[in-house]
């Protein structure tokens, strides 16, 4: 094995372990909104901090290996993959801490009935990432392809969502703030799996060398349909 | 926002109508998209093999070097580069045991042929070595060798000629006042872009690299590669590079060569971002050779 190979091994292990502090910060995150924890969402939003140091120490590594090495090839796209997978896992990581944020003020409010889509869009969106983390891993291809695709589903979920919010609204005017509160969470495992599908799509240019960002709608309808997924 | 664009969709810009900026500065684009096979060739390989005595050293090697294009020729010691653009100027002929089969077409004929004019072909396609070799003579006669050779100059024509093949190898200005001097008392940069100036004031078709700078400091170097983006305007270049680095930085098209057989030959950018071969892969990431 030569120096460069050790160093990229090295750094895999990095990523993976700051994978892994990010999925379980956000799975406690999760926690925090359904206990109404206070102390769970302190706690994430401590941990949050430890992550921003690791990702500054990873973008550390990378770029000595560029400096040094010059990587070429496959190398060379591992680099500049885990150089943006990186940053979308601090990314998800300040959402995770935004979440664990509402929690706290949460816990402060009157109770209020979580509509029955809140689990099952936070499962989906950790099982996203938890997929998107496991292509990584294995440098697949088709496990990436997966997260794509599971993208719209939860853009789906996130529009019924908050349908049933505006339900909640109608029915408890009175406890706006703490409904309030909830769309932004809402708003958060979206946009977190929006960044769990970046994960995806550097894994793919990491493995079959092609980008597949932006790939654009051609009609105006679609456009409109395509610029509805974000809102 | 969304709510307006659905209200109004004919007001929408359709995203084929969006046209982007216009970038300023020319796109180096080194090979990527272009049409390899539309470019015209300024020398087209066919079936060569090379053999020193009885053993054989390049088998079927099979190549379009295109005009006015870099060609970086790259891959581990022994692998035939080398020998591969030797035989395109048939300066392997100096040697008694060493033979070519197969073609190399250039300017329609095949230069493997005994009809070959040597002299002629060899001063079209021009050769720089690994180590400068300047003649033991001054600068300016360094340069008037090659030119007293093909053709019968008047003083000032060929003071002219040696004149613009010194600023053309971005070195007269470094040496227009030591035009008598001995040529190998210049810096081995210097040295190397006077071999270059003394191979182009020939007027060559080709200009054939091997380890131009393997002997050269950085600074040096990279005045030579500066010269090789700016001499692919009017030359068609061949270079033989150890260095992945200078392939990677001044080349348009990669060959990779193994074990005497062309590997793969790609535009540069592929080859360093996502060569389809495996060995190319692995040899270019430092994984064997």
């Amino acid at each position: 094995m030569t120096h460069l190979q050790r160093e990229i091994e090295r750094l895999k292990r990095k990523i993976l372990a700051l994978g892994a502090v990010v999925e379980d910060n956000l799975r406690l995150a999760f926690q925090a909104i359904e206990a109404r924890d206070a102390d769970k969402g302190h706690r994430v939003m401590v941990t949050d901090i430890l992550i921003d140091d690791q990702e500054v120490e990873v973008e550390e590594e990378c770029l000595k290996i560029l400096a040094l090495y010059q990587p070429v090839a496959g190398d060379l796209r591992f680099l500049v993959a885990v150089i943006k997978i990186n940053s979308e896992l601090e990314r998800i990581g300040d959402l995770a801490a935004n979440i664990g944020e509402r929690a706290i003020s949460l816990a402060q409010e009157h109770p209020v009935p979580a509509p029955g889509g809140f689990a099952v869009m936070a499962e989906r969106t950790g099982a996203i990432l938890e997929k998107a983390l496991d292509a990584l891993v294995r440098q697949d291809a088709a496990t990436a392809r997966l997260v794509l695709a599971a993208d719209d589903e939860i853009d789906a979920l996130y529009r019924g969502l908050i349908e049933d919010l505006k339900e909640i609204i109608r029915t408890y005017p009175e406890h706006l703030d703490a409904i309030v509160l909830l769309f932004h969470v809402a708003r958060y495992l979206e946009r977190l799996a929006d960044h769990a599908t970046n994960i995806a799509e550097d894994v793919l240019y990491m493995v079959e060398g092609e980008i597949h960002r932006h790939e654009m709608p051609n009609t105006p309808a679609e456009l409109f349909r395509w610029d509805e997924r974000g809102m | 926002m969304v709510g307006t664009i659905v209200d109004e969709p004919t007001q929408m810009q359709s995203p084929a109508t969006v046209v982007p900026p216009r970038l300023e500065v020319a796109e180096d684009r080194r090979g990527a998209g272009e049409d390899f096979a539309a470019l015209p060739n300024e020398i087209a390989v066919r079936g060569l093999d090379f053999f020193y005595g009885k053993e054989q050293a390049l088998f079927a090697n099979t190549i379009d070097i295109k005009k006015n294009r870099v060609t970086a020729v790259i891959g581990p010691s022994g692998c035939g580069k080398s020998t591969h653009i030797r035989a395109y100027n048939r300066i392997f002929n100096l040697y008694r045991d060493q033979k070519a089969k197969g073609e190399i077409l250039f300017d329609g004929a095949n230069v493997l042929s005994s009809q070959t004019d040597l002299l002629d072909l060899r001063r079209r396609i021009g050769m720089i070595f690994q180590k400068p070799s300047p003649f033991p003579m001054t600068v300016f006669d360094n340069v008037a060798y090659g030119l007293r050779q093909h053709y019968r100059l008047s003083r000032s024509d060929l003071s002219n000629r040696v004149e613009d093949a010194l600023k053309r190898s971005a070195i007269w200005d470094e040496v227009k006042h030591k035009l008598g001097e001995p040529g190998n008392a210049l810096s081995g940069g210097q040295q190397q872009r006077l071999c270059i100036a003394r191979a182009i004031a020939a007027e060559p078709d080709v200009l054939l690299m091997d380890e131009p700078c393997s002997a050269i400091d950085p600074v040096g170097t990279a005045k030579i590669e500066e010269l090789i983006l700016t001499l692919k305007s009017k030359y068609t270049i061949v270079l033989v590079t150890h260095n992945m680095q200078q392939a990677a930085r001044v080349s348009d098209y990669t060959a990779f060569f193994f074990q005497g057989r062309i590997v793969e030959l790609g535009p540069t950018t592929k080859i360093f971002s996502n060569p389809a071969e495996k060995q190319t892969e692995e040899y270019i990431t430092g994984r064997f050779g």
